[in-house]
């Protein structure tokens, strides 16, 4: 058994940095959409994601934190060659956590200086994160091409994240922001499905070890529920959004859903392009796993209290289920 | 100028969790008063309790956002800068680390959200709970925390293959000996820190004049808090120091300045270490005390600095954060007890008292700063004491890269300080936003300026 223990602290590291794309996902695209939005409409956007920023980003800390207890040395090169686009996520994560508690309680005459950051951090705070995994992807080293491949990521990402945003929106917001949300949406849903399309080409065009693992060919035709899939995915969401009685009958989720299905899809691809290597080109998972005593303390404490952090955060996400409120701390 | 880049990385990592630990210190402090209050308020049902939760727990909101944030920046930090040491000793810190994520990070961050805005849509029951397990969560993270650190200063129960570090049990590693002292005199730090933000704060409304007479229940509970815990600090701090001098002698040496091996050590008040000349310029110093302080006997030998030669940390630094800290300690201690008396004898409301307590309202920050200071500087130069140097492990980038995010964090956190500060203040200078308090005083109709200030609150 316990040679499988790197496995399944890879398949831990993948599980919550999906999430975390998922979750924080939703509220970094809200976050990027909160400049084109009136100032009641702002209210509203904040209260829809006010319980749950601060779970949501754990979930990065926590795929980190995996590497770290997993991988070390994996964690060392990957933080080190991406030591820039970390700071600069870093900070602007710092910026947009804070704008959304000072703007409610500082003076006044600040709010729209804390609405700003917000929105500008967390556009900072998307994109770097889009450019490290477009490094990543490409083995973290640096040549024209691979940072124009890195580059699109910065660019797609964050339309993922909009319209994770709009698909949050749809569900939580009423009223005129509810108008708003369909109109961002169906103006970014083209735009990323482009930048998605163009990445899933680009990858093996400019990395021959994914070239080499996608085309030969019985692995081509297994892999083809992926794209096919993705597509379907794709179609559903584009369909609803151009729906708008569907959308009235409350099946703006499916949306949601789409775009989970999406995610998850990148993910397994992904997965699949890197396997069995932790740093492609550059390390394995073998090589790197920390000591076995090591995985099997912390395999114990994941088993333990991942269920449970997964049941309270379901149990969260029902209490504070239908429209958005006011946030209010009474 | 060229910079060393090893120093650059140093002064950044100071910078950051110097930064962080100002926000856990409160957070984990106030989490367990604002308890208190939603306890005392559905036991009494006395509603001066009530406001009194809901003023604190805006400020606990925006407290926890900033020590969430920074946080999340420390965990990056090993990597960017230090990957050799989770290469070298990952196998004992990551399961730590990763404990303290699974055990109290994602328990604080996912409860807070009812904590904070879910009073209407759960029972009080659940409520209760919530605010509970946030208090919870945050002293568990202190725990795991600690416990690494605590290692780092005093590891145990490891062994070494082929330079990297490996688990021989974990629970002399999780409870290694200076462990039980750390927590304790952090937890206890936590607590004293917040009941002088929540008893300062409390003076400033009260001298204001900006909310109605509950704010002295708030006042007292800091107080009374202040002065239990403020003895036990000293004595908690005691004993943290014997364990000290038992596995970091070096530590303990500079933090005294005693230069030359002797038996009846005096201990120094004040003065200037100067490494230079091995000696202590205008000293004052009280014979023999120093012995007597920390081995119990007024002959007791203490080792010198010159038995360390070239490995013992720097000293003024350890000489001067050693006595800022302990200058706090006693400060805390004799405010807490005289205003604890006059509140007793009712005498507590002059200028004197409000003032003397709005002054030390972030008196523990300091304290704070300063006892970690001690502990980390005088750790150096190892990062594992005895093991392994930081040296060692520093990644390397160019001065120029770590200079550059260095000034960026500067920047970052100058602008976030000055900002917390003033929305404190502008927090303690307004009256309790409470729905139901703002009815009253609605009702009341006070003074014109207070139903401005309420008008523009409504927007929130
Ligand atoms: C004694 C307490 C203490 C100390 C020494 C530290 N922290 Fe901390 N940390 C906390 C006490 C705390 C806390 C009380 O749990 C926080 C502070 C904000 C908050 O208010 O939760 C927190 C938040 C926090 C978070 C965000 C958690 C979340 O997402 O909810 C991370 C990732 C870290 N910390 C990581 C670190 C690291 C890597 C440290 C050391 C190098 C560190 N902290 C020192
Ligand atoms: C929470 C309050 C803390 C404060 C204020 C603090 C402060 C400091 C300071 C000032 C240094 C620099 C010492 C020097 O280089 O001369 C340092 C170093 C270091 N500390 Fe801490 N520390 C704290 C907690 C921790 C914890 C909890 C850990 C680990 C889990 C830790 C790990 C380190 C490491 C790895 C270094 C080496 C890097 C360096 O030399 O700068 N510290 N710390
Ligand atoms: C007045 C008596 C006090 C004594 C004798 C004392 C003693 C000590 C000693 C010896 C250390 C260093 C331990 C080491 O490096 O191994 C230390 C560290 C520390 N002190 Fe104090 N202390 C006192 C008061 C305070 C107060 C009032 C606070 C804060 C409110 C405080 C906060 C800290 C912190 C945060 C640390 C670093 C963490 C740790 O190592 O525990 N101390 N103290």
């Amino acid at each position: 058994m316990e040679q499988y223990l790197p496995l399944f602290f890879v398949g831990v590291i993948g599980f919550s940095l999906l999430t975390y794309i998922i979750l924080d996902g939703y509220d970094l695209g809200v976050g990027i959409l909160l400049s084109l939005a009136q100032d009641d409409e702002k209210d509203q956007m904040i209260a829809s994601i006010g319980p749950f920023w601060d779970a949501n980003e754990t979930w990065i800390v926590f795929g980190v934190g995996v590497l770290l207890i997993a991988f070390p040395a994996a964690y060392g090169l990957v933080l080190t060659s991406l030591y820039i686009p970390a700071t600069i996520m870093l900070i602007a994560l710092v910026l947009r956590g804070v704008s959304f508690d000072f703007r409610a309680k500082a003076r006044t005459q600040y709010r729209a200086m804390w609405n700003h950051l917000f929105a500008f951090g967390s556009v900072v705070a998307a994109s770097s994160q889009g450019w490290m995994l477009g490094a990543y992807v490409m083995g973290l080293e640096s040549t024209a091409l691979r940072n124009t491949f890195a580059l699109g990521i910065a660019v797609t990402l964050p339309a993922l994240y909009v319209m994770l945003g709009c698909a949050w929106l749809l569900i939580k917001a009423s009223g005129s922001l509810y108008a708003k949300a369909i109109t961002w949406a169906r103006w970014t849903v083209l735009p990323m499905g482009l930048g998605i399309f163009l990445i899933s080409i680009a990858t093996p065009m400019v990395s021959d070890v994914i070239a080499d693992k996608w085309f030969s060919l019985p692995a081509a035709i297994g892999l083809l529920p992926i794209p096919i899939s993705t597509m379907l995915a794709y179609a559903v969401i584009v369909w609803v959004l151009w729906h708008e009685s569907l959308l009235e009958q409350g099946f703006a989720w499916l949306i949601f859903v789409g775009l989970v299905v999406i995610c998850l899809m990148s993910a397994l691809g992904l997965a699949y392009s890197i396997y069995p290597d932790i740093v492609i080109n550059k390390m394995t998972i073998w090589e790197t796993a920390a000591s076995t005593a090591s995985l099997k303390f912390t395999f114990y404490g994941v088993a333990l209290t991942l269920p449970m952090i997964l049941i309270y955060t379901v149990f969260i996400y029902r209490v504070f289920s239908g429209k958005a409120t006011k946030l209010s701390y009474e | 100028m060229e910079f060393d880049p090893f120093l650059l990385s140093r002064i950044q990592f100071a910078a950051n969790i110097s930064f962080h630990i100002l926000f856990p210190t409160i957070s984990i402090g106030l989490c367990w008063i604002l308890l208190f209050f939603r306890t005392r308020y559905t036991l009494s049902g006395d509603k001066e309790w009530e406001f009194a939760y809901y003023f604190w727990v805006r400020i606990f909101a925006l407290t926890f956002a900033i020590g969430v944030v920074t946080g999340i920046t420390m965990s990056f930090q090993f990597g960017t800068n230090w990957p050799g040491f989770m290469e070298r000793a990952g196998n004992i810190a990551g399961p730590l680390l990763g404990y303290e994520v699974l055990t109290a990070f994602f328990l604080e961050a996912s409860f807070l959200g009812i904590m904070l805005f879910g009073k209407d849509r759960v029972s009080n029951r659940v409520h209760l709970l919530a605010t509970s397990l946030v208090a919870v969560g945050t002293t568990f993270s202190a725990f795991w925390i600690l416990s690494l650190n605590s290692w780092m200063q005093t590891p145990t129960g490891y062994t070494i293959e082929n330079g990297v570090m490996m688990v021989g049990s974990w629970w002399e590693i999780i409870f290694n000996p200076s462990f039980p002292y750390r927590l304790a005199h952090m937890v206890i730090a936590s607590l004293l820190t917040s009941a002088f933000v929540v008893a300062g704060v409390s003076a400033y409304r009260i001298s204001k004049n900006v909310d109605g007479p509950g704010t002295w229940k708030v006042l007292r509970t800091g107080i009374c808090m202040a002065a239990i815990l403020a003895p036990l600090q000293i004595f908690v701090g005691d004993l943290h120091g014997l364990n000290t001098l038992e596995h970091q002698p070096a530590k303990i040496a500079a933090i005294e300045a005693i230069w030359e091996t002797e038996s009846g050590a005096a201990l120094s008040l004040f003065g200037l270490p100067s490494e230079a000349d091995r000696t202590t310029h205008f000293n004052i110093e009280l014979p023999r005390m120093a012995s007597l302080i920390l081995t119990h006997d007024l002959n007791g030998e203490l080792q010198g600095l010159n038995e360390f030669e070239g490995e013992h940390p720097p000293v003024s630094p350890l000489y001067w954060s050693f006595r800022i800290m302990v200058g706090i300690g006693f400060m805390m201690l004799f405010v807490s007890w005289f205003v604890a008396y006059r509140l007793w004898r009712g005498t507590a409301n002059t200028g004197l008292v409000l003032r003397v307590l709005t002054l030390m309202t972030y008196s523990g920050w300091v304290a704070v700063l300063a006892g970690w200071y001690v502990t980390e500087i005088g750790r150096q130069p190892w990062i594992v004491y005895g093991v392994m140097k930081t040296a060692e492990v520093v990644a390397e980038h160019s001065s120029g890269m770590v200079l550059s995010t260095l000034i960026a964090y500067l920047l970052l956190y100058a602008f976030l300080l000055v900002f917390y500060l003033l929305t404190i203040r502008y927090m303690a200078s307004h009256p309790s936003r409470s729905k139901t308090s703002l009815e009253q005083r609605a009702q009341d109709n006070q003074s014109q300026e207070s139903q401005a200030d309420n008008a523009q609150i409504e927007g929130n």
